[in-house]
C-alpha cells in the first residue's frame, strides 16, 4: 500500500515539476497553496524513495527560480537547514538536486548570507562534497562566492581549507567550474592579506597560481574569465602578496583591465574593468603612469559619459532602458578611475583635465542624484585639486567651488570627506576660488564640522580653517575667532586625534602672523593660548606638533605687547632654552626664533630683555648654537647674537 | 647605425641550426599568411637609412622625417606626437628616449597600427593604412645606436596574446557566419561530401555504414567500388602487374586510352621489381610473402596530401594528389587522437592477446575483437576479423602474418598506422614481421633470387621498348624519359635502398600513382575524378591563399587546416 502512495506522489510531484518550469506565475501560486512545507516534508523524509527526494528538491529549485518574493517565501518555510540536511545523504544525485536548490536560493540577494554561516559543520562538509563531481564544484563554488561578503566569513572558508580545496578547480575541464572557483579566489582575497599571501605560493598541477591566472587572462578567453582573474591578481597585488612592479601585473593585469574599459565590451564589464583597475593603480604612482599613457585610456573614459547616447533612444527602447539603468554606474566609474589616475602626477592630472568637457562633467557629477556619483565626481574633483595649476585655473574658470559648497550641505559624511578635503585645496592661498568661497560664508560650516564626531571631518574642518587664515585680512581672522570660539579652539588643542592637533596649531599660527591681530588677540586670549602651548610643550607629542607650538611662541614673542607675557613667564624661558638645546634640529630653530624676536633690538625695550636672558644664560646658549653643524641653526643663533652686539 | 644580427639567412639552405631554426618558427608564427618565397621576411634592417623616430612608409625610398611625406606614419620620441603624412602631429603617446623599447603593429585585418612602448599598447595611432608599408626608423644625432627585432628575439610587448584575440576572433565570426534558413540543405551537402568521399577512395563498409546512418544513397554501385578498391590495394602493396592485369580485365580498353598511365604503372612494376615485391618477380624469390607489404608507416589508401598543400587538380595523371585533410604522421601521435578514437583496429587473432597494450583504441579494441559483424563481408577470408559499427567507423588492416595472401579481395579501408599501434602488432607476430629489420637489413635486389632478377631485365627491356613505341606515337616526352632513367638507374647500385635515386622504393612513392589510377577509373565510369570533399577542400584552399594575395589580413588566422582535425 505504502508503496502504491509513493508512486502517485512520485506522479504528482513529476506534474508540478512539468508545471512551473518557466511559469512565474505557476510557482506563485503553488507557493499560495502551501506547497513548499509538503514538499519540504517529503524531502526530508528518509523514508520516501531517493527518486521522490529528488524531484522535490528539483520542484524547489524551480520555484527559488521565480522572482525575490518566492525566495523570501521558501526561505521563510527553513528551506536551507533543510537542504543542508539532505547533503549528508550519500546519494550524488539527490545532493546535486538540494545544491542546485541552495546555489539559487543563496545567490538571490534577498537570502541572509549568515544562514550558511549558523551550523558550523556546514562549512567543513561543503568542501568534502567538491570532489564528488561538475556539478557539486559549480555550485558549491558558487555559493561560497556569493556568501563571502565579510572578512569573517574570508577566515571561516580560509580556516576550512577553502584555498587548497579549491585550487584544483582551475584547471577543471568544466568552462563553468573553472569559472565559479576563479570566481571564489576574487571573493577570498580581496582586501585580504592573509589569504593574498596564501595564494601567491600556492602550486596548481605544478604552477604557480598566479601563472595559472595570467593563463585564464589571455586574450582570447571569454571577458568574464579575464575580467576575474585580473580582479584576483589585482586584490593580491593590492594586499601586498604581488609587487607592483611585477610583469604579471604590469604587462598583463593592468593591460587586460585597460581592455576592459574598451568600448567593444559591455557596459557591465567597462564599469568592472574601471572599478578594479581604479583600485590596482590607487597607491602607485608608477602603474598610474603606466594606464595613462595605454590603450588612450584618458580619452576612452570620456565615453563613459555618452549614457544613454542620443543612439539608444532611437534603437528602441530596450537599449535606452539598459543604457539609462548603466549610465550612473559608468559616470561613478570613470570618476573613480580618473581620481586614482591624477591622485599623484601633475602630467596625467593636466591629460585629465584637457579631456573633452571633463570639469563640466564633474561639475555636473557633483549634483547628479545619485550619492555613488557625487562621491566618485568629488574623489575625482579632490584628486585633481592636489594640482597648484589646475586650483588656478580649470577650477576657477569652471566655479567648482559652487556646487562644492552645495554639496557639503547636508551630505552624507563619506561624500563630506572628501568634500571638505577638496575645499581645503580650493582655501589655499594661490587659489583664486579662495575669495568667493569666503564670500559665501563658508566659516560657519567649517567650525561646525570641527565638532563632528568623526576625526576626518574635524581635520578637514580645521585644516581648511588653517588654510583659510594663512596671510588672511583681519576681518577674515576675527569671523574664524569668533565663530569658531575659543571654547573649541582649547577643545581642539587636546583632541585625542594628531592631526587635528597639529592643524590646529597651524590654524593658531596662521591667526597669530601680524603684530596688531596678534596683539589684539593675545590681550583678550593670552592666558588660555600661553596655557595651551604650555600643556603641548610639556605633554608626550610628535616633534612636528612642538615645532608648532615653539612657532606660536616665536609668532607671540614678536607682538609689541604680547612679548610680555613670555618675559613675565619664567617656566616658559626655561622650556625655550630647553628646546634650544634639543636633539632635534627644527626645534632648536624654532626656540631659537622665539629669543630672537623677544631681543630684537628696534623693538622698545629690548634692552631689559635682552638682560634678563642674558642672566638667564640664553647668550652661552645662542654662542653654542652659533657652532652648530646645521647651516641654519647657526646662522639663526649668530642673527640673535647680532642683536646684543647693535 | 646598428649592425644586426641574425642577418644572413638564406632561404633553401638545408642546414638551419637550431637557434635559425628556433627564428624562423616564430616568424611563421608571427606573420601566419606570409610565402616567404614571393615575400621575403627581414631579419635585419636595412644600415642605410638615417634620422629618433619609429615609422612606416609605403615605398621602400629613403625617407626624410618619418610621417611628413605623404603615405608614411610616425611616432616621434621628442614630443610623443603621432604624424600621418603630414608635418603637423597629433598628440599619441608618451615621448621615448635611449633605453625605451618602442614597438610598432601594423593589424592588416582593420589596417590600424599601433606603437608600443616598453611592453605596453599606446592604442591605435592610425587608421585605414594602406597596403605595402615598410617599417623605418629615424636617428636624430651621429653615432645613435638602434636595434631592430622583427621577431628574432621575443617581444617585450605581448604580440601572441594579441593574435590570439584576433585569431579568436575571426574563429568566432568564421563559427557564427549565418547560413539562415538552409540549414538542412547544408545537412545534405555535407553528408553528400563525406560519402562521396568514401566511396571514391572505396571504403565500402564505411561509406554503407554512412548511407545507413544518414539515410542517404551510395551512387556508384558495389562492385565497381570492390573492384577499384581492389586494384588499388594491389598498387600498394607494390603489386602493379596484377593490378595492371586486373586493370585490364576490369576495365577494358581504360589503359590503352591512357597510354602515360599505362607507362607510369609500368615504371613503378619495374621499381617494384627491384624491390622484390612485384608478384612477377615475387613469386620467383625465396622469400616468404608473408612479410609482403608490410611497411610500418606506409599508409594504405589513405592519400597522403593534407590540406595545406592540396592543389586545385586540374592536371590529368600527372598530378594525382588528393587530400583527405588529414597528414599521416609517422611521428604524431597526437595529432590523430580523435580518428583513433573513431578507429577500430582489428587484429588477427594471434595478436590479439597481446595487443592489450597501450594502444590509444584499447577502450574500442575488445569490441573489436568481438565479431560483431552485422554486415557480411562476402569475400573476405577472414570475416570473424571485420568489424562494424552503426557509427562512422575506419577500419584498418595490417598486412601481417600471411593475410596478405588471402586478403586480396577483402574489403579494404584506409588508415594511418601509426607507430605507436602498430608496434603491439608487430611484436606480436613472431614469425611474420619480426621481420621489419631484418627484411630492411637482408634486402637484395629482386629479393636476392637470380631467376627474378633475369626477369627484370627482360622487363626493363619490354619497357624500354614501350618507352620507343610512345615517342613514335605521340613524340617526346621528357616526364617518361626521366622517369626511365631513374628506374633504370637503380640497378647501377650495390645497395639500391641507399642511393640517390633509392627514395623510389618508398612504399609512399605509391601513393600518387595510386590515386591517378582510381581517378582514372572512375572518369572512364563517367564519375568525377575527384572526391568533391577533395574539390571543396582545395578550393577553401585556393581561396585563402587567393585572399592573402588580395591582403585580406583575416585569412591568415582562417587557416583551412585550423577546421580539420
Amino acid at each position: 500500500m505504502q508503496l502504491f502512495v509513493t508512486i502517485d506522489l512520485c506522479f504528482v510531484v513529476f506534474d508540478m515539476k512539468n508545471a512551473v518550469i518557466g511559469n512565474n506565475k505557476q510557482k506563485a501560486n503553488l507557493i499560495v497553496l502551501g506547497a513548499v512545507p509538503r514538499l519540504l516534508y517529503l524531502l526530508q523524509q528518509t523514508s520516501s524513495s531517493l527518486e521522490l527526494r529528488t524531484e522535490c528538491a528539483v520542484v524547489l529549485g524551480s520555484l527559488a527560480m521565480g522572482t525575490e518574493n518566492n525566495i523570501k517565501s521558501l526561505v521563510d518555510c527553513h528551506i536551507i537547514p533543510a537542504l543542508l540536511q539532505g547533503l549528508l545523504c550519500p546519494d550524488l544525485i539527490f545532493i546535486e538536486a538540494c545544491l542546485r536548490c541552495l546555489r539559487t536560493v543563496f545567490i538571490s540577494p534577498v537570502t541572509p548570507v549568515q544562514l550558511l554561516y549558523t551550523d558550523p559543520t556546514v562549512i567543513p562538509h561543503l568542501m568534502s562534497l567538491l570532489s564528488h563531481s561538475h556539478r557539486t564544484q559549480e555550485y558549491t563554488t558558487q555559493i561560497f562566492s556569493h556568501c563571502c561578503k565579510t572578512p569573517e566569513h574570508q577566515t571561516v572558508l580560509f580556516n576550512h581549507g577553502a584555498i587548497q580545496n579549491i585550487a584544483p578547480l582551475l584547471i577543471s575541464p568544466s568552462y563553468k567550474v573553472r569559472m565559479q572557483a576563479l570566481k571564489c579566489f576574487s571573493v577570498l582575497a580581496y582586501e585580504n592579506t592573509q589569504v593574498s599571501l596564501t595564494l601567491v605560493n600556492v602550486l596548481v598541477d605544478g604552477e604557480l597560481l598566479s601563472q595559472v591566472f595570467v593563463r585564464m587572462m589571455q586574450r582570447d578567453q571569454p571577458i568574464e574569465m579575464q575580467l576575474t582573474s585580473a580582479k584576483c591578481l589585482t586584490y593580491m597585488c593590492r594586499a601586498g602578496a604581488i609587487r607592483t612592479d611585477d610583469g604579471c601585473i604590469v604587462l598583463k593585469t593592468l593591460p587586460c583591465l585597460v581592455r576592459m574599459c574598451s568600448k567593444e565590451h559591455l557596459l557591465e564589464e567597462r564599469v568592472e574593468g574601471a572599478e578594479t583597475l581604479a583600485f590596482l593603480m590607487e597607491p602607485d604612482v608608477e602603474l598610474q603612469r603606466i594606464a595613462s599613457t595605454t590603450d588612450h585610456l584618458v580619452a576612452m573614459l570620456a565615453d563613459y559619459f555618452k549614457y544613454p547616447s542620443s543612439v539608444s533612444a532611437i534603437a528602441d527602447i530596450k537599449r535606452l532602458d539598459h543604457d539609462l539603468k548603466h549610465a550612473h554606474e559608468l559616470r561613478q566609474a570613470a570618476f573613480k578611475l580618473y581620481a586614482s589616475l591624477g591622485s599623484n602626477d601633475e602630467d596625467i592630472r593636466k591629460k585629465i583635465t584637457e579631456t573633452e568637457n571633463m570639469m563640466d562633467r564633474i561639475v555636473s557629477g557633483l549634483s547628479e542624484s545619485s550619492i555613488k556619483v557625487r562621491l566618485a565626481a568629488v574623489r575625482c574633483l579632490h584628486s585633481l585639486s592636489r594640482s597648484v595649476q589646475q586650483l588656478r585655473t580649470s577650477f576657477h574658470d569652471h566655479a567648482v567651488w559652487k556646487p562644492l559648497m552645495k554639496l557639503l550641505q547636508n551630505a552624507p559624511d563619506e561624500v563630506l570627506v572628501m568634500a571638505s578635503s577638496t575645499l581645503c585645496n580650493l582655501l589655499l592661498e594661490f587659489s583664486p576660488s579662495k575669495e568667493p568661497i569666503l564670500e559665501s560664508g563658508v566659516v560657519e560650516l567649517l567650525c561646525s564640522l570641527t565638532q563632528s564626531e568623526s576625526p576626518a571631518l574635524r581635520v578637514n574642518g580645521i585644516w581648511a580653517l588653517m588654510n583659510m587664515a594663512f596671510q588672511a585680512d583681519q576681518k577674515v581672522r576675527v569671523e574664524i575667532v569668533q565663530c569658531l570660539g575659543t571654547e573649541q579652539l582649547f577643545r581642539l588643542l587636546s583632541d585625542p586625534d594628531g592631526n587635528v592637533l597639529m592643524k590646529t596649531l597651524g590654524l593658531l599660527r596662521n591667526l597669530l602672523s601680524t603684530r596688531p591681530h596678534m596683539d589684539q588677540i593675545m590681550s583678550s586670549h593670552g592666558k588660555q593660548i600661553m596655557q595651551a602651548v604650555t600643556l603641548i610643550l610639556e605633554a608626550e607629542h610628535s616633534a612636528e606638533i612642538k615645532e608648532q607650538a615653539l612657532c606660536i611662541l616665536a609668532n607671540i614673542a614678536d607682538g609689541n605687547t604680547a612679548k610680555e607675557l613670555i618675559m613675565t613667564n619664567d617656566d616658559m624661558l626655561q622650556k625655550i632654552k630647553y628646546y634650544m638645546g634639543h636633539s632635534n634640529v627644527k626645534l632648536q630653530l624654532a626656540a631659537t626664533f622665539c629669543i630672537t624676536n623677544l631681543i630684537w633690538n628696534e623693538d622698545d625695550g629690548s634692552q631689559e630683555r635682552q638682560d634678563k636672558l642674558k642672566e638667564l644664560g640664553f647668550v652661552d646658549m645662542l654662542h653654542k648654537l652659533s657652532q652648530a653643524c646645521d647651516a641654519n641653526l647657526s646662522d639663526s643663533a649668530k642673527t640673535a647674537m647680532q642683536q646684543y652686539l647693535a | 647605425m646598428a649592425e644586426l644580427g641574425a642577418g644572413s639567412l638564406s632561404l633553401g639552405d638545408p642546414v638551419f641550426n637550431y637557434q635559425e631554426h628556433e627564428l624562423n618558427e616564430r616568424l611563421k608564427r608571427l606573420y601566419p599568411a606570409v610565402n616567404e618565397e614571393e615575400t621575403p621576411l627581414p631579419r635585419s634592417w636595412s644600415p642605410k637609412d638615417k634620422y629618433s623616430y619609429i615609422g612606416l612608409s609605403q615605398s621602400n625610398l629613403r625617407v626624410h622625417y618619418k610621417g611628413w611625406d605623404k603615405h608614411s606614419y610616425g611616432y616621434h620620441g621628442d614630443d610623443g606626437h603621432s604624424f600621418c603624412s603630414s608635418g603637423t602631429g597629433q598628440p599619441y603617446g608618451p615621448t621615448f628616449t635611449t633605453g625605451d623599447v618602442i614597438g610598432c603593429c601594423v593589424n592588416l585585418i582593420n589596417n590600424t597600427c599601433f606603437y608600443t612602448k616598453n611592453g605596453i599598447s599606446l592604442g591605435v595611432a592610425f587608421t585605414d593604412l594602406p597596403p605595402n608599408l615598410y617599417p623605418t626608423v629615424g636617428l636624430q644625432t651621429p653615432g645613435e645606436i638602434v636595434d631592430a627585432n622583427f621577431g628574432q628575439q621575443p617581444f617585450v610587448f605581448d604580440i601572441e596574446d594579441y593574435m590570439s584575440e584576433w585569431r579568436a576572433k575571426i574563429h568566432g565570426m568564421i563559427a557564427r557566419f549565418p547560413i539562415g534558413e538552409r540549414l538542412g540543405d547544408w545537412q545534405a551537402v555535407l553528408q553528400n561530401m563525406v560519402s562521396s568521399y568514401l566511396v571514391h577512395h572505396g571504403y565500402y563498409a564505411t561509406a554503407t555504414a554512412f548511407a545507413r546512418a544518414t539515410e542517404t544513397m551510395i551512387q556508384e554501385d558495389q562492385t565497381s567500388i570492390k573492384n577499384r578498391q581492389r586494384i588499388q590495394k594491389l598498387v600498394l602493396e607494390g603489386r602493379v602487374g596484377e593490378a595492371i592485369e586486373a586493370t585490364q580485365q576490369l576495365y577494358p580498353g581504360l589503359l590503352e586510352h591512357n597510354p602515360n598511365l599505362l607507362f607510369m604503372l609500368k615504371c613503378r612494376q619495374f621499381v617494384e621489381m627491384v624491390n622484390g615485391t612485384d608478384s612477377e618477380v615475387r613469386c620467383l624469390t625465396i622469400r616468404s610473402p608473408k612479410s609482403q607489404g608490410s611497411y610500418p608507416g606506409s599508409p594504405n589508401l589513405s592519400p597522403h596530401q593534407g590540406a595545406g598543400n592540396s592543389h586545385i587538380h586540374t592536371g590529368g595523371v600527372d598530378s594525382p594528389t588528393c587530400s583527405n585533410g588529414v597528414t599521416p604522421s609517422k611521428k604524431s601521435k597526437s595529432h590523430s587522437s580523435v580518428v583513433s578514437s573513431n578507429m577500430k583496429y582489428p587484429s588477427t587473432s594471434s595478436s590479439a592477446s597481446s595487443s592489450t597494450s597501450s594502444s590509444p583504441s584499447s577502450i574500442n579494441y575488445s569490441e573489436s575483437n568481438s565479431s560483431d559483424s552485422t554486415k557480411s563481408q562476402p569475400h573476405s577470408n577472414n570475416s570473424n576479423q571485420e568489424t562494424s559499427d552503426s557509427e562512422m567507423e575506419i577500419e584498418a588492416e595490417h598486412y601481417t602474418n600471411g593475410v596478405v595472401e588471402g586478403s586480396s579481395t577483402r574489403i579494404m579501408n584506409g588508415t594511418y598506422k601509426h607507430e605507436e599501434i602498430l608496434q603491439p602488432d608487430d611484436n606480436s607476430i613472431g614469425n611474420g614481421v619480426t621481420g621489419e629489420e631484418g627484411y630492411r637489413n637482408g634486402r637484395q635486389l629482386c629479393g636476392g633470387n637470380q631467376a627474378a632478377t633475369e626477369r627484370m631485365i627482360q622487363f626493363g627491356r619490354e619497357l624500354q621498348a614501350l618507352n620507343e613505341k610512345l615517342c613514335r606515337e605521340y613524340g617526346k616526352n621528357t616526364t617518361h624519359k626521366k622517369m626511365l632513367q631513374d628506374a633504370f638507374s637503380l640497378l647501377a647500385y650495390s645497395d639500391p635502398w641507399n642511393c640517390p635515386v633509392g627514395q623510389q622504393l618508398d612504399p609512399t612513392q605509391r601513393e600518387s600513382l595510386c590515386s591517378a589510377l582510381n581517378s582514372a577509373i572512375l572518369e572512364s565510369q563517367n564519375l568525377p575524378k575527384q572526391p568533391p570533399l577533395v574539390l571543396a577542400l582545395g578550393q577553401a584552399t585556393e581561396c585563402v591563399q587567393l585572399m592573402a594575395r588580395v591582403r585580406s589580413g583575416s585569412c591568415s588566422f582562417a587557416r583551412v587546416d585550423n577546421f580539420l582535425l
